[in-house]
């Protein structure tokens, strides 16, 4: 919403400069975002006529001019501009004044004496164009202020309206407001009823009472459609950003500012029978003023005659039925639609307009009559004409209600904070035009049509709250009762989760959560991925289902910026499709954490020669995290991942994810270079860890014995070292994998695995013998269980 | 005994002049060896008379004495010169870098993030999540935005294909309205319901793409529900984490009047720094207000009863501020160059 300060003073002027008229509106909901003069800042410019305009006798492209500027004599002026000619009326520095900060002074131009400067609308800062002086009507009193005469003593105020606030959409609403904030005296327009002189009407009938409950109509005819609009018009309008048309569309647009009434002017002559105000039969067109074509929805609205649909009601108007420069007659419609009947229907065509962006929000329904006279009385001034009666078509029972809230005092403490006398309410209450009644401690308020922001009790305690001033209800810090938090020591938080990432050398990173539908087939081997139904882009338009994806984007943006060493994180949701995914049915959305470490396994250094990351080290990243519980890994294919050198990752059976080096396919595919390592786990996984529990240490020497065992190169460690672990006695602490051999003294498609078995007691010294037992139960077990050999 | 104090002298020459420890041992025997002069005196005792051997004795025991303390000094200088030789040929450039694994680091944002949670939990806020692709009811209906409400249009969604009823949430508020469910769940056999208070930090999605903004951005979102609690308390506790997370006593704060369907009376909040780039310039951070009744009501909380604030602030921007980054797309990129500047 802009607005020219100048108009709004004419309705409530505070004593206040524009500066401090800004903040109390933006610090009163109504935020100001932009705040400018109307012109540049310049002085002793007055309106001024060429009386001569000669060629200079030593420059081709400058006139000597003869200027009356109201100083008793004519001034003697050197100007360049193409368009300096006899008669013209024009601004003219006179010397001394200033222009932006540019000083004019008696000058002597090419050997002719020049004193004052004739101007263009750039040079004093009011439009853009530069084409040449600016030309002022013929009637521009000579020696006037210019400032004056242009009313260039203005500032341009743009508002943010929240939706809330339908009401300030017009001058008269903010001057409501500005009222009401500061106490002032306000003097709204007067919409005297304009008398019928003709008796020419048409029926209005409301078949959607629901939507439209009131519809006011006039004829008028007789209209001079060609008559110019008024420059105080035309310059009120543009303050407002609107172009001037014709003088009967500015005058439903200047209505429409002015009051908040959208108006609509009918050709009366393209007219047939009675005005229905109804929704749309099947394959129903209308053309509309923007050009465009459109076969309403059921609920759109429409304003239609006996023969055809119109227009679409509180929307925009049709193009067929409109009024032209060759109207005589017309038919001026004020009218109320309910919001919810207005309410996301442009935006379902498509476009906006200034009447359906009021109404959605709210036009004051007792407002259609004013503004029918409004802009009656200003057409029949502007094109002259015969007003008919207006038809008022009212349907009050489906009015909007403004029923009576009750507030409490005690209420307004508790949400605010503050106290306040009743008698200070009741005056906040009395300038916002609130109808009052006082019940003990109570008051019963009901709003004005104009509201509709007002239905409860907080409603009004924010319109308290607003006239106190926010920047006046204390700071205060909170009294509460305070009880810890639970902090399970077996629980760790996400944080310390990423710090424990971190510290192995990962930098997080945030991808988006929608990503090119290649990506969920590659790395999620996901063919029916969730899809948005308006993505961004084609390479946003599905909903990640690993964060794999992600990561080797990363890994190619930085190998592009000469960053081969990428060691990488993100911890987000996921989302599949999923009949039992909760809370949100259908949908399955865990957060995960995935980790990809390419290039170098160590940052480049002097003293060990280079190799570049394995899934080993990989793998000891993710067991530090898991630490101190211990996962399980058993190979598994994962179409991201190379089938023999990836595992699904196991913690109390449980399948937490997937670690691996990425596939040679996808290496190739999105030229990697050498092959990254990454792995993928749900997070909830490593926010899962114990309570320490306390193990006597003992004081008597443990046993070491070591176990070399040879076995076929399919037996997994992992299955060997249960097996044992199975079997075990109880002397038995711990048993280590410390050597992994094949070659020479093997045979071919065996290796061999050396264990390391730690034995000991806690309350005695073990005996050989014992020892000795152990030993030979392990290996008698890996020999007729596991299919092992004992190492020769 | 002239003689005794030659064989003193002699051997501390002998001794000084050995170069290592061996010619230490070949010296210390030419004294102390079998064979060695003093031992041949010492042999020599028992022909005297045991007077004289008395007194004789003594003395060839002290220059013996004197013989050893100078074998055990030599020892230890030889010694000391060992290891100093040692130590010297050791010796490493400190200067050279260390080996080994580097550091990682966080998001940036995510900074901002724990931050946040780390100042509000101090004054008692758990932290909540909440899904992403949210259904209407929680991300507007219960937020009291029916269908068709113009401030629909403020937030333009991002729905799903074949989703009825669901979208990606394009604000962590829904999270208000799941932990309050969730608190009168929890506690429904209890007369009273202790006061919930959280911070929601999260994920949010609008289609809209720019300098300023990412169709994929964070939220902060905070709730605090209680029997006193009210706007004077909201303004106190936003001002403190505002002042504590830009760690700025004189940063002014401002509220001023706003409009957003799930609070009443609501409000936006500005910031202005009293120093650096931004000095003097209000900007706008995070909108909150007192929760609507029927947003309550929704999370089953009785509003006659209960009241409660609520804020949603965005990291991004909090990020940028903090650290004066110019182009919220930077955060989105995987640039190890700028991530790693957040270490």
């Amino acid at each position: 919403m802009q607005f020219s300060e100048l108009w709004l003073r004419s309705f409530v002027s505070p004593d206040l400069d524009s500066d401090a008229l800004g903040h109390l509106l933006t610090m009163a909901g109504l935020e100001v975002e932009e705040q400018d003069g109307v012109a540049a800042v310049f002085s002793k410019v007055v309106v001024a006529q060429i009386i001569e305009a000669e060629k200079h006798p030593n420059a081709d492209k400058l006139r000597v001019c003869k200027v009356d500027a109201g100083q008793g004599e004519l001034l003697q002026i050197v100007c360049g501009a193409p368009n300096a000619a006899a008669g013209i009326r024009i601004p003219c520095a006179l010397v001394g004044a200033d222009l932006a900060g540019f000083g004019i002074k008696a000058a002597k131009l090419r050997g002719v004496e020049s004193f004052g400067m004739l101007c263009s609308a750039k040079e004093l800062g009011i439009s853009d164009e530069s084409s040449g002086l600016l030309v002022l009507p013929e009637d521009a009193p000579v020696g006037t202020d210019l400032r004056d005469y242009l009313a260039l003593n203005d500032t341009l105020f743009t508002i943010k309206l929240t939706p809330n606030r339908a009401d300030c959409l017009s001058l008269s609403g903010i001057a409501r407001e500005v009222a009401a904030l500061t106490g002032q005296p306000l003097s709204l327009p007067a919409c005297e009823p304009v008398a019928a002189v003709i008796g020419d009407s048409r029926a209005i009938v409301l078949d959607a009472a629901e939507a439209c409950p009131r519809y006011s109509g006039r004829i008028i005819r007789g209209v001079d459609a060609k008559a110019p609009t008024p420059e105080w018009m035309k310059q009120r309008l543009a303050r407002s950003g609107i172009r001037s048309i014709s003088a009967l569309v500015d005058v439903t647009n200047y209505v429409m500012l002015e009051l908040g009434q959208p108006l609509h002017a009918f050709d009366e002559a393209k007219l047939g029978g009675k005005i229905h105000v109804r929704f749309p039969k099947a394959g129903e067109q209308v053309l509309l003023l923007n050009g465009q074509t459109v076969t309403p929805a059921a609920d759109t609205l429409l304003i239609a005659d006996e023969t055809r649909a119109l227009a679409l009601a509180g929307i925009m108007g049709g193009e067929d039925s409109g009024i032209t420069l060759d109207t005589t007659d017309l038919f001026l419609e004020s009218a109320f639609f309910a919001p919810d009947a207005i309410a996301g229907r442009a935006r379902a065509y498509g476009f906006s307009s200034d009447a359906s962006y009021r109404f959605e929000r709210g036009v004051d329904f007792a407002l259609a009559g004013q503004a029918i006279e409004r802009a009656t009385r200003l057409i029949l001034d502007i094109c002259g004409g015969q007003p008919g009666p207006v038809v008022d078509a009212v349907e009050a029972g489906k009015l909007p209600q403004r029923k009576p809230i009750r507030l409490r005092a005690a209420r307004v403490r508790r949400v605010l904070g503050i106290e306040l006398s009743a008698d200070e309410v009741a005056g906040m209450f009395g300038r916002l035009n609130l109808q009052v009644v006082r019940e003990g401690d109570d008051f019963v308020v009901t709003p004005p049509s104009y509201r509709f922001d007002l239905e409860i009790e907080e409603d009004l305690i924010e319109e308290i709250a607003r006239l106190h001033g926010y920047d006046n209800i204390p700071v205060r810090a909170p009294k509460g009762p305070i009880s810890m938090l639970p902090r399970p020591e077996a629980k760790r938080d996400t944080m310390f989760v990423r710090r424990l990432v971190a510290g192995r050398e990962y930098q997080e990173v945030i991808n988006f959560a929608f990503v090119e539908e290649a990506w969920e087939k590659d790395f999620g081997g996901n063919a029916d991925p969730v899809r948005l139904a308006n993505p961004i882009a084609s390479q946003m338009s599905v909903m990640r289902s690993t964060l794999i994806g992600g990561l080797v984007a990363n890994l190619v943006t930085n190998r592009k910026r000469q960053t081969n060493r990428v060691r990488v994180f993100e911890i987000g949701r996921c989302f599949a499709k999923d009949p039992a995914g909760r809370p949100v049915e259908g949908y399955y959305q865990p957060v995960r954490i995935a980790a990809l470490a390419g290039g170098l396994a160590r940052p480049e250094q002097w003293g060990e020669s280079n190799r570049n990351v394995d899934f080993y080290d990989v793998k000891a990243d993710l067991e530090a995290l898991l630490f101190p519980r211990v996962a399980e890994f058993e190979r598994a294919a994962h179409p991201a991942l190379h089938p023999g050198r990836s595992a699904r990752v196991l913690l109390d059976g449980r399948a937490i994810g997937v670690i691996g080096e990425l596939h040679p396919v996808w290496v190739q595919r999105y030229e990697l270079g050498t092959a990254p390592v990454v792995f993928e786990i749900e997070l909830d996984a490593l926010l899962e860890t114990r309570t320490p529990a306390y193990r006597e240490v003992s004081r008597f020497p443990a046993v070491t014995r070591d176990l070399a065992l040879v076995v076929d190169q399919q037996v997994s460690a992992a299955s060997l070292l249960k097996g044992l672990q199975s079997v075990a006695p109880a002397i038995v602490q711990h048993i280590e994998l410390f050597d992994q051999y094949q070659g020479k003294g093997i045979e071919p498609n065996r290796k061999s695995l050396a264990f390391r078995v730690v034995m000991q007691e806690t309350q005695r010294t073990l005996e050989d013998a014992e020892v000795d037992a152990a030993m030979i139960a392990l290996t008698r077990h890996a020999e007729d269980s596991l299919g092992a050999k004992l190492r020769a | 005994m002239d003689q005794l104090d030659q064989l003193v002298t002699q051997a501390d020459a002998d001794f000084s002049a050995a170069a290592d420890a061996a010619a230490l041992e070949v010296a210390k025997a030419r004294y102390l060896g079998k064979a060695g002069s003093l031992t041949e005196l010492l042999k020599g005792l028992g022909k005297l008379d045991p007077e004289a051997r008395k007194s004789a004795g003594a003395e060839i025991n002290k220059a013996k004495s004197a013989i050893e303390a100078l074998l055990n000094a030599r020892r230890d200088a030889l010694q000391r010169a060992a290891l100093e030789a040692q130590l010297a040929a050791e010796a490493l450039d400190v200067t050279l870098p260390g080996r080994g694994q580097g550091v990682g680091g966080l998001h940036p944002v995510v900074r901002t993030l724990e931050r946040v949670e780390q100042l509000f939990r101090s004054i008692g806020f758990d932290v909540a999540e909440g899904p992403e692709i949210e259904t209407d009811f929680y991300n507007f209906t219960a937020l009291n935005t029916p269908a068709n409400h113009p401030a629909r249009s403020m937030h333009d969604t991002f729905y799903l294909e074949n989703g009825e009823g669901v979208l990606l949430r394009t604000h962590t508020s829904p999270v208000q309205i799941r932990a309050m469910q969730a608190h009168v769940e929890a506690y429904k056999d209890r007369d009273t319901m202790p006061e919930l208070r959280i911070i929601a930090p999260g994920r949010v999605y609008r289609v809209d793409s720019d300098a300023t903004h990412s169709p994929m951005f964070h939220q902060v979102e905070g709730l605090w529900v209680g029997e006193s609690v009210s706007f004077a308390d909201l303004k106190g506790v936003v001002a403190d984490f505002l002042r504590s997370f830009f760690e700025s006593d004189d940063l002014q704060v401002r509220f001023r009047p706003s409009f957003f369907p799930f609070t009443e009376p609501s409000a936006e909040i500005d910031v202005a720094f009293m120093s650096g780039a931004l000095k003097g310039r209000w900007l706008e951070i995070a909108g909150c207000g007192m929760v609507h009744p029927n947003v309550l009501r929704f999370g089953g909380i009785d509003p006659e009863r209960y009241t409660g604030f609520a804020f949603g602030m965005g990291p991004d921007r909090l990020t940028m501020l903090r650290y004066g980054v110019n182009d919220l797309r930077l955060f989105f990129e995987g640039d190890l160059r700028f991530l790693g500047q957040f270490r």
